[in-house]
């Protein structure tokens, strides 16, 4: 779902920052930075410190120590045209007494644009999120989903460098929050601005972001390309966090014709790209491109490189599908298996299967100097 | 029944007859009520929005100071505006004392805390982050805070009905610094102690259901507007 990067600068970045409430500290992130047109999908459990670090991002609040900058140069909450270089839209929508006309127009009237004007741009951002002539009806009588749609027209009608969207569709009903989600992460590619979106929900982040920063009490536990940290989490907890396995260790055992062979410590994992023999790697698989089939079945004719038979060690239900762990080995690799494709299968733990996946599946990275991490 | 029928006839009497006694007591009335009303928007509606959506050192003693003044019985503010502005006290150089200035000055210190006090409470029921929202964006301290006191408009117009009725219904202030001066200083609360000390029930009764009129025309144009807010969908 990512999208191609301008790259053409880092107009946001953060440095050390802190924040401590009563002497207690909520965040403490070394470093954070967003591409120019990027969108960095800021992710993590409720209590994590996703909110305030965008509240100092977008310099709405003050760190207790750090700095932001934005185009390299440090800025503070008091930096009245920085901020205007950037707009929010939260959880709840907070709309304002009046017309959603008003609420659009809200930032437009504190920049002083003229009527004229006003009129015409909150027409245009009420037509991009699907509200086209809703302008004179009132704020406070519109449904939930429509009360975002008002909300990030409130926003993109400023056409701010910078866009933060603070969990914005984390309180709306599935059906809902599904063709919000789609419509925001349209809106947001086509904007091409720079954006940073909280959410604690992965799907979310996986279909907006390019980047993304998971948070764990307070602290960035994981950083990089979206597909980069949704295969290879960098611990236990973000693995569970986003619905994964930790990643395996393995040895780059040959590479040839951009095909590369490791061993893992029992089968042989082929991924795609160019690798020294003997070079130590990280090897992760997201659980939704792992696929079981019954052993002994005739397995239909596949491009899969990946054929090796496990164990059902684990299962569990998550919502509509359930969450499988294969043992391979010693080697614990996930997958997602619909309800009835298990009933089908009469899977339980203890089950033989085999495993299949594709090598552009596996995502693999060096060791840092060849150390275990 | 006698009493309140020839109490109605009396105050039908006065408006349409008009003594010039009895406009006069209504001028200091509203005189006196809209300048102390006026007086105590301007100091309490600032007072209120840092009280209820602020956060700064000496916060607590001042919401406490503010529930005091709320409180505290108009006849003591009285008695301390009365020793100030005496003869003898420090204020008693602008020869103030019994004059409409001096229970206009004795009204505000029971206006102001009302509408301060009222008016925190109505800011406070504000979401922080509606004003996060506000800051970015773009909105500036001033526009922040005109936008809360917007968002909470109907508690602060209540924090201002409930000041100017205050004001408008307190004896003892206006007896001890205004003397109850009749020309003068007597306004409708006080003319009704009076006449009620003179056996005049009927003329007292009437000064009261003019007072009783003006709070429920008050309250009534407050009711009237927060129910054509939530018709409008303002609310």
């Amino acid at each position: 779902m990512s999208r191609p990067q301008s790259g053409t600068g880092l107009p946001l970045r953060a440095e050390g920052v802190r924040k401590e409430y009563d002497k207690r500290v909520v965040l403490d992130v070394d470093h954070v930075e967003i591409e120019s047109g990027q969108t960095l999908a800021l992710l993590g459990p409720s209590g994590s410190g996703k909110s305030t670090l965008l509240s100092i991002l977008g310099l709405l609040e003050p760190p207790t120590a750090g700095q932001v900058y934005l185009d390299g140069k440090p800025v503070s909450t008091k930096d009245t045209a920085a901020r205007a270089q950037m707009a929010a839209a939260f959880q709840s929508p907070y709309l304002f007494k009046g017309t959603v006309a008003d609420n659009v127009a809200y930032g437009l009237k504190l920049r002083r644009m003229p009527v004229a004007g006003r009129r015409e741009a909150v027409a245009e951002a009420l037509e991009r999120v699907g509200l086209g002539g809703w302008e004179s009806r009132s704020a406070l009588t519109l449904s939930g989903g429509e009360a975002h749609r008002v909300a990030l027209a409130r926003a993109l009608v400023l056409r701010p460098r910078v866009l933060l969207l603070d969990e914005p569709l984390s309180s709306l009903d599935p059906l809902i929050k599904m063709q919000m989600m789609q419509d925001f992460a349209r809106i947001i590619r086509e904007e091409t601005m720079t954006t940073l979106y909280v959410t604690h929900d992965q799907s979310e982040a996986m279909a907006v972001g390019d980047v993304m920063v998971i948070l764990r009490e307070g602290k960035a536990v994981a950083r990089g390309h979206v597909d980069d940290v949704m295969g290879l989490p960098p611990d236990e907890w973000t693995a569970c966090f986003i619905g994964s396995e930790p990643p395996f260790r393995g040895v780059v055992i040959e590479s040839d014709e951009g095909l590369t062979g490791i061993d893992v410590g029992g089968p042989i994992v082929w991924a795609t790209g160019t690798l020294a023999p003997g070079t130590r790697v990280l090897v992760g698989i997201r659980p939704e491109d792992v696929l079981l089939f019954e052993s002994g079945v005739e397995i239909p004719t596949t491009t899969a490189r990946n054929q090796m038979a496990g164990t059902v060690t684990a299962m569990q239900l998550l919502g509509v599908m359930y969450h499988v762990v294969v043992d391979i080995d010693g080697v614990r690799l996930a997958s997602r298996v619909s309800r009835a494709s298990v009933r089908e299968m009469q899977l339980e733990r203890g089950s033989e299967v085999q495993v299949i996946f594709k090598a552009t599946a596996v995502r693999v990275k060096p060791q840092e100097d060849g150390r275990d991490s | 029944m006698s009493v309140l029928v020839e109490a109605v006839v009396t105050s039908v009497r006065l408006v349409l007859q008009g003594s010039e006694e009895f406009w006069n007591v209504i001028a200091v009335t509203f005189e006196v009520a809209i300048i102390s009303t006026i007086v105590g928007v301007l100091l309490g509606t600032p007072m209120g929005f840092l009280m209820g959506a602020t956060r700064f050192r000496g916060r607590r003693t001042m919401i406490a100071l503010t529930n005091t003044g709320m409180a505290i019985p108009p006849v003591v503010i009285g008695l301390l505006v009365m020793m100030m502005l005496s003869r003898k006290g420090p204020l008693g150089f602008l020869g103030m004392l019994y004059t409409v200035n001096a229970m206009s000055v004795a009204q505000t210190f029971i206006s102001t805390p009302m509408i301060a006090g009222l008016t925190a409470a109505a800011v406070a029921s504000i979401p922080y982050k509606l004003r996060l929202q506000a800051r970015s964006l773009g909105a500036s301290p001033w526009q922040e805070a005109l936008l809360v006191i917007k968002e909470a408009r109907l508690g602060v117009v209540a924090a201002v009905a409930a000041g100017f009725g205050a004001v408008v219904r307190g004896v003892g202030a206006v007896m001890m610094v205004g003397g109850n001066i009749e020309g003068k200083t007597r306004v409708l609360t006080t003319a009704i102690v009076q006449e009620s000390r003179k056996g005049e029930f009927g003329t007292s009764l009437a000064y009261g259901i003019i007072l009783m009129t003006v709070t429920f025309g008050l309250n009534g144009l407050i009711t009237w507007y927060q129910h054509s807010s939530e018709r409008l969908g303002r609310v």
